[in-house]
């Protein structure tokens, strides 16, 4: 049993974060409701209750899981790279103007979208890193502003040449019908690019933990000091993982474009970016676990809008909850009094035994 | 062309640019005092939200300016602390508590918004607001009179936080261990400096630069609480206090660069020129500024490096 809680320690200490969330989410319910039982149900449930339900937390998850598997990537190598948001935002502005601007079939098309974003989205993300593989320039800093950049640009590109002057508001051209993402499922919005998501989660975990660069990253990411006593090259390592994690999120935006809105229609930067932060530390960046942090995280959005349809407490309750359990997770002390209390009293029944 | 320039050299604009840059030296002073203790604070987005938030509230139940005045600072202060608690003491990586402090500003504001307001209808809630303030003598002075007086007080309280932050920093005894736990954590701890407290009290110091930015928001530069109304000033803090190196007048400038940035994009959207190319200009130069600025802080180290490096070789190859 002690064993089995060592072993899974990490993932128990994230379960318990998750239930201490729920647990707040709970009495903050019923703290603010007038009828807390039917809005603690509407809640939980509430997200399976149709069809619709249920395809809106994939529709959700699916841009989430490009940019927490991207930020995976860069938090296992100990970069913050925090400019998925602007890597995303940026991505979709040019992906949205080439696709606009060219016209072939669409297995040449979608193939081509995909190519020429993820190439600009790891150039936006070579930026930060060369500066920090080079001159140990921080990359949190160069990235929140590069996401401030990103927004302006993406504004200027898409407002001033790619502009639909027909539409009644700020957006882009509508993609040709080669650069769409076919949906799904019918009468659900959910797309292929659910499919791809998950390819691209699958290759980062292979990546990660079964190529040598991968080895690379996570020792650059365990002890810097020592990958580059051992021989690493921590200069490539870094770059590779931002250049990675830029043209991951990156594709995330255009596919978001491609497959839900089919034209370009942010007029501020749209979150997924942040999201992904949220999903790479529940999932405690693990690619495949990334992937369940991001249905969940999900879940808890639909959760939160039926809370707003059917009931008297805000949409904003999830927001309260994330954040409660993002913190817990982050807190490396939170419950390791506990683990190290286990493995004291095992070394000590292994020394008697 | 002309009637840009005259609008732009006119009384108004500059009065507008002090206003604007109001909300940016607040939360840009506390990003530079953490900064110098060696820590990247990304949280003043949501200290200045909760202390924004805190101000409108208490100013509304209490009808009373101090009172608000002083929840405010004492929410920021506790958002301070809070990031580092969970920072200092729960190990946690300042950066991601500070996105989801962040986070949880963003929710919980709106959430008891809604819960204390019992609907969504917020812009009947008016807030008190600070007093402007007409200065008698600089008044009068032609031109740098009507561009310096009758700011809201907490503009002229802006100005002279950065003077407080230069004293604090640089002549008193906790500014001396501020600079030194972030110059070199290690050697503050061996001539007895309690490390993780110092950096305790930057970042409670920050709480209350950050919570005047906030309540300068929502009780000065308008009179109300909305929705993420902060902004990503806290952001653009963290920019103004970079390309200052964090020091007191290098942050006030950076500070007020994005000031002007920001007005002279309200001038320019009537004319034809593409007011986004123009606001994304400042966050370039940071980037740009960063990069001169540690490519210069790595050469020489490099250089020294290199030369412990030859030094040692040939130590080596003595002995042998």
């Amino acid at each position: 049993m002690q064993q089995f809680l060592l072993k899974h320690f990490e993932a128990i200490r994230t379960t318990i974060a998750i239930l201490i969330g729920m647990l707040i989410c709970i009495l903050l319910i019923i703290l603010v409701s007038s009828s807390p039982g039917d809005s603690i149900s509407t809640f939980l449930f509430g997200p399976f209750s149709s069809q619709r339900t249920i395809a809106s937390i994939f529709e959700i998850a699916t841009p989430i899981i490009f940019t927490g598997v991207a930020l995976s990537i860069a938090f296992q190598a100990e970069q913050f790279y925090i400019g998925a948001e602007g890597a995303f935002y940026i991505t979709a502005a040019v992906g949205t103007a080439f696709a606009v601007s060219t016209s072939m079939p669409w297995f040449f098309h979608i193939p081509l979208i995909l190519i020429v974003s993820g190439t600009f989205g790891g150039l936006w993300g070579l930026v930060p890193g060369y500066l920090k593989a080079r001159f140990n320039t921080s990359e949190v800093v160069t990235a929140l502003m590069l996401n401030f950049v990103a927004l302006y640009a993406g504004l200027f590109l898409i407002n001033n040449f790619f502009r639909d002057r027909a539409a009644g508001f700020m957006v882009s051209f509508r993609l040709p019908e080669s650069a769409e993402l076919p949906r799904l499922i019918d009468r659900t919005r959910i797309h292929w690019g659910v499919v791809l998501a998950l390819l691209v989660a699958l290759w980062a975990y292979y990546f990660l933990y079964h190529t040598r660069t991968g080895y690379e990253i996570r020792t650059v990411g365990h002890n810097q000091k020592f990958a580059r006593f051992g021989g690493i090259n921590v200069f490539k390592v870094i770059i590779i993982v931002h250049i990675l994690t830029g043209a991951i999120a990156g594709m995330g935006g255009v596919v978001e474009i491609m497959g839900i809105h089919r034209r370009f229609n942010w007029q501020d930067l749209p979150g997924q970016g942040w999201d992904g932060v949220i999903v790479a530390i529940i999932g405690r960046n693990h690619p495949l676990y990334v992937v369940a942090a991001a249905v969940f995280l999900g879940y808890l959005r639909v959760g939160g809008q039926q809370l707003r349809l059917m009931s008297d407490v805000p949409f904003e309750l999830v927001l309260v909850i994330q954040s409660a359990i993002i913190l817990l997770i982050t807190a490396r002390a939170f419950l390791s009094q506990w683990e190290s209390r286990m493995v004291i009293r095992q070394a000590g029944e292994e020394a008697d035994a | 062309m002309t009637s840009l320039l005259d609008s732009i050299f006119s009384v108004e604009f500059l009065f507008a640019v002090l206003r604007v840059s109001t909300p940016l030296i607040f939360p840009a002073l506390g990003v530079a005092i953490t900064a110098m203790s060696g820590n990247i604070n990304i949280g003043l987005e949501g200290i200045m939200l909760i202390a924004a938030f805190t101000g409108v509230i208490v100013s509304i139940y209490t009808e009373s300016l101090m009172l608000a005045l002083l929840a405010g600072v004492a929410s920021g202060i506790f958002f301070g602390a809070a990031l580092g608690y969970f920072h200092l003491k729960l190990k946690a990586d300042i950066i991601l508590a500070a996105v989801a402090l962040n986070f949880l500003a963003s929710g919980l504001t709106i959430f008891l918004l809604i819960v204390i307001t019992g609907g969504r209808n917020t812009s009947a809630l008016r807030s008190l607001t600070f007093p402007s303030f007409s200065i008698p003598l600089l008044r009068s002075i032609p031109i740098l009179g009507p561009v310096l007086s009758g700011h809201n007080i907490m503009t002229y309280v802006a100005f002279l936080s950065v003077l407080v932050y230069y004293i604090v920093m640089f002549k008193t005894p906790l500014g001396l261990r501020i600079r030194a736990v972030g110059q070199n954590p290690d050697a503050a701890r061996s001539v007895g400096i309690d490390v993780d407290r110092v950096k305790l009290y930057a970042l409670m110091i920050s709480g209350v630069f950050g919570a005047l930015g906030g309540l300068y928001l929502s009780m000065g530069y308008v009179s109300w609480f909305s929705r993420d109304m902060v902004a990503g000033r806290g952001f653009i803090a963290v920019a103004a206090a970079t390309m200052g190196s964090n020091l007191s007048l290098g942050t006030l400038l950076g500070s007020m660069l994005f000031g002007l940035v920001n007005t002279l994009t309200i001038y320019i959207a009537s004319l034809d020129i593409p007011s986004d190319l123009v606001q994304s200009i400042p966050y370039l130069a940071t980037v740009i500024v960063l990069a001169v600025y540690s490519a210069r802080n790595f050469a020489p180290r490099k250089r020294r490096a290199a030369h412990r490096r030859r030094q040692r070789a040939q130590a080596h190859g003595k002995d042998t």
